[in-house]
């Protein structure tokens, strides 16, 4: 935050906190109340992570003061979620393309039975 | 022996010392929740089903999360938490206007928010002790143990932290000159960065855990 | 104040109280030397574990003098903790906690890292880890025996050891993620004036990246460390898949889980721990040839671009240690062009340091002959990983000990001896002595022959496939036959290796008392601050007399029409003609 905030920043702020706080009360019931819909996983999938994301981003811009903070840790910042977009990636793909390793050691099993 | 920028920010990067070494903290505790949820993402993937059996494969425990875990319970949690986050931005607000006993009060209230927490915590897992579920029963409950036992600590980790800044700590401000007092304000927003920080991996775990 | 080893230091230590100021120390060249001295004995003892394997693998079953002969399992427990040691007590406090911690508050023009009770912490994470993990020596069936890598199921269903193994690597995490946050927010934040982020010698860019790594990189692994501790102590089943049987019968757990989730999150990290041990180490070599050939070092902004470049892709390589198990064809693809991408800014780097030779009138003392030693060391290990990022190469040499012969290129003639490098160049400045010559070349000399002889037979033995988990070095594989010979002349060379430390040790002790003292601060004419403007042997706490300001860039050597060969940072001087001259305008 800016070192120079007077006292009607600091007011201007409180009513945000308060604005906030009922934003992420509402966004939980929402999110709880769509799960009992029961949706099927991908949408209910979908769903819930695009709220979650909302609600952190309310947490880390106002509570946090990520909206109005300086260069140098948004740059940190950065870094860090490429790692991690690059991780999740990563992880989700190497899965994805991975010999299933039990069908492998069956067929082995099964051509040694035989 | 002084340290340059310990409360004033450096004119060329905008920030204090502890501001940008908090901030490079949750960088990493990014990486590190990010890590066990990419785990959990990997075993869940390569899971035949979800909660899936109990253990040896004899019963399927459950078609969905939220036949085992507590959702209440967690609705209430997230709420609670929220709430502390709010209490926590406002300590650090009411500092900023010079007003220490609401801060005291605010911090206060955190305090016994995060406890609040741990508390319904307890309740939910002594709920699924009862039930003999256990870390151990399969890797359902495995993550729900591990990743909701790892943000509990965190969250222990922020009472001590938050405990310390409500009692002792509060001596800084109360030598009472400028520096002190910005000092003091500046140790209360990074506490407070922390604390969102736990705030923010729940509002994650909530649902991907408890909903999905 | 830094020594204490002078009279006169170690009364007036007394006087301060002898914890507060060598143990409990927030100054951080105290911590630097702490994480010196600390991780110069872990060397050593990993190197003594080395020995005795070597010892097992020239003469199978032959008695060792006072310890008997070796059993599998203390072979195993040696192999896993040699490989720890080194890796993560030894070259990496060395480099980043020792090196960096004493250097780079200095060559910033800073009094003291940032947060200074947080220096003093890591290094006492670092300490107790380090205990953690030589205690598990004693614990019933002594230390973790599945590697340094720890793959489970193995590792799942080890002795006591691997979960000594593993609260040993929480608290070394701890502290390196503590060290991390530490040393990034010092450079950023206490730069001294005009200390811009091109005029920062290579050695503070290259301990800048490596924070970033060990910031972003270690979090997974603790993370993987935290899940195999749950299924060590929860009997979870996060690495264990279903169905699994050991000489005792079937597991009695869930299953369910992956050994591969275990083998991603641990070379999420292990893949950038690479660079973090080799990544200080250019940078002292630079720092040093650029010094010795008194020349700029050559494409300053090419090897920070580099840097960073490297310190990005070193993330999404990690896979290539992984190719035979099972992956599929796309995503092997995938990691085998990352991986041939990240040699680049490598080879960037080293041809700069190369280019960097060409034309100087080269000072040849022992600092400069490990950093010039350092080059084609590294560059041997550098070309032997190029097989090793591509499948179908990878394959048949993977755990061979072509494997073992790449990264100890890498990081034994590579790392170490630029850190040896630094110990000799650095020597000076914290104790106002300089090392004797002759035993540092008779040092070098024999290290380099004794090195080469112990890590190329590797690279021979590896290619007919032998493995790197024989006990008794391939006594009872055909294949292994003609090569198996080569046993003999690595394990002479380890314990000629080790006869060639002797000097380093004499010189290093006799030097603390004995050695020439320096005639001037800047002993080297160096152009970096901790030379120009810090004392030698430094001030206390505190670092500077008065706070320098910094008019150029850091390798001002052999300016045309300047009346010496270097300029100090903190000289202001137009430096006409020069490279850097364009950055002073502005």
């Amino acid at each position: 935050m800016a070192e120079e905030m007077t006292l009607e920043d600091v007011k201007r702020h409180v009513r945000v906190y308060i604005t906030v706080f009922i934003a992420l009360a509402v966004l939980t019931v929402v999110t709880v109340g769509v799960s009992y819909l029961h949706m099927p996983f991908t949408p209910a999938l979908l769903v819930a992570l695009a709220i979650a994301t909302v609600k952190a981003a309310l947490v880390a811009l106002y509570f946090m003061h990520l909206i109005s903070e300086k260069q140098v840790i948004l740059w940190v910042l950065l870094s860090a979620a490429v790692f991690l977009v690059g991780m999740f990636a990563l992880f989700i793909g190497a899965h994805a393309d991975q010999e299933d390793i039990a069908t492998l050691a069956k067929l082995i099993l099964s051509s040694h039975v035989a | 022996m002084q340290i340059p920028y310990e409360v004033q920010a450096r004119p060329d990067t905008g920030v204090n010392n502890a501001k940008l070494g908090i901030w490079l903290f949750l960088a990493s505790e990014v990486m590190l929740f990010g890590g066990l949820f990419a785990a959990y993402v990997f075993l869940r993937i390569g899971a035949d089903a979800w909660p899936g059996m109990m253990m040896y494969g004899t019963e399927v425990m459950a078609e969905r999360a939220d036949e085992i875990l507590n959702v209440p319970l967690a609705t209430l949690n997230t709420m609670i938490l929220i709430a502390s986050s709010v209490t926590m931005v406002m300590a650090w607000a009411s500092l900023k206007m010079d007003r220490f006993d609401r801060y005291k009060l605010y911090m206060g209230l955190t305090i016994l928010l995060a406890l609040g927490f741990l508390v319904v915590k307890s309740f939910e897992y002594g709920e699924k002790f009862d039930h003999h579920w256990y870390a151990s029963t399969n890797n359902f409950l495995g993550v729900y143990f591990v990743l909701t036992g790892l943000h509990a600590i965190h969250v222990t980790g922020g009472i001590l932290v938050n405990a310390y800044f409500w009692g002792p700590g509060t001596k800084l401000w109360k030598r009472g000159t400028a520096r002190d007092k910005a000092h003091f304000t500046n140790r209360i927003e990074v506490a407070g960065l922390y604390w969102h920080f736990v705030d923010l991996v729940w509002i994650f775990l909530f649902p991907t855990i408890y909903l999905i | 104040m830094e020594e204490g080893h002078s009279h006169s230091d170690a009364h007036s230590a007394h006087k301060e109280g002898f914890w507060r100021r060598y143990w409990f120390s927030t100054d951080h060249k105290v911590i630097g030397l702490q994480y010196g001295f600390t991780a110069l004995l872990f060397l050593l003892f990993g190197f003594g574990l080395m020995l005795l394997m070597r010892w097992q693998l020239a003469s199978p079953g032959v008695e060792i003098p006072l310890l008997g002969a070796l059993t599998p399992e203390m072979y195993n427990q040696f192999g896993a903790m040699h490989g720890t040691i080194m890796v993560f007590l030894g070259i990496v406090p060395l480099a980043v906690g020792a090196f960096g911690n004493y250097v780079v508050p200095l060559q910033i023009g800073a009094p003291d890292m940032a947060f200074p009770r947080l220096n003093m912490a890591s290094y006492h994470f670092y300490f107790w880890g380090g205990v953690v993990m030589l205690s598990s020596f004693f614990v019933p069936e002594g230390a973790a025996k599945a590697g340094w890598t720890s793959y489970p199921p193995l590792a799942d269903i080890e002795t006591m050891g691997q979960t000594m193994w593993l609260w040993g690597m929480v608290l070394l995490i701890t502290s390196s993620l503590l060290g991390a946050v530490n040393f990034i927010v010092t450079i950023i934040q206490l730069r001294a004036e005009g200390m811009t982020f091109f005029r920062l010698p290579f050695f503070v860019w290259a301990q800048f990246i490596t924070a970033f790594l060990l910031l972003l990189a270690f979090p997974p692994l603790e993370a993987a460390g935290f899940l195999q501790l749950a299924d060590r102590l929860l009997d979870t089943s996060f690495f264990l898949p279903s169905g699994l049987v050991t000489a005792d019968g079937p597991l009695e757990v869930a299953g369910g889980g992956s050994p591969l989730l275990w083998q991603h999150l641990f070379w999420f990290l292990a893949h950038p721990e690479v660079y973090v041990l080799i990544l200080p180490a250019m940078g002292i070599v630079s720092e040093i040839l650029a010094n010795n050939t008194r020349k700029p070092l050559w494409g300053y902004r090419l090897m920070v671009a580099s840097l960073i470049f490297l310190g990005f892709f070193s993330f999404i390589v990690w896979a290539h240690h992984m190719f035979i198990t099972g992956m599929g064809t796309t995503i092997s693809a995938f990691f085998q062009v990352t991986t041939m991408i990240i040699s680049i800014p490598s080879v960037v780097i080293l041809s700069a340091l190369m280019i960097t030779l060409f034309g100087g009138s080269i000072r040849f003392n022992t600092a400069m002959w490990f950093a010039l030693g350092f080059l084609p060391m590294f560059g041997i290990g550098g070309l032997t990983g190029l097989p090793l990022g591509l499948a179908p190469t990878d394959i048949p040499l993977h755990d061979t000990y072509y494997v073992i012969g790449h990264f100890h290129y890498v990081v034994a003639p590579g790392t170490i001896f630029a850190l040896f490098a630094g110990i000799y160049y650095w020597f000076p400045k914290v104790t106002g002595r300089t090392m004797n010559e002759t035993l540092g070349r008779i040092h070098f000399w024999g290290s380099l022959v004794a090195m080469n002889g112990i890590f190329f037979p590797m690279l021979i033995q590896g290619l007919p496939g032998v493995s790197r988990r024989l006990f008794d070095g391939g006594l009872t594989y055909s294949f292994a036959e003609g090569v198996i010979h080569y046993n003999v002349v690595m394990s002479v060379s380890a314990f000629i290796l080790l006869l060639f430390q002797l000097p380093f040790i004499i010189n290093f002790f006799m030097s603390i008392k004995r050695g020439r003292k320096v005639e001037k601060s800047n002993h080297w004419e160096s152009t970096t601050l901790e030379w120009s403007a810090a004392p030698t042997p430094p001030i206390g706490h505190g670092n500077f007399a008065t706070v320098p300001t910094v008019y150029h860039g850091p390798y001002e050597y052999s300016v045309p029409g300047h009346e010496s060969d270097f300029c100090p940072q903190d000289v202001p001087v137009a430096l006409s003609g020069s490279d850097t001259a364009k950055s002073v305008e502005s």
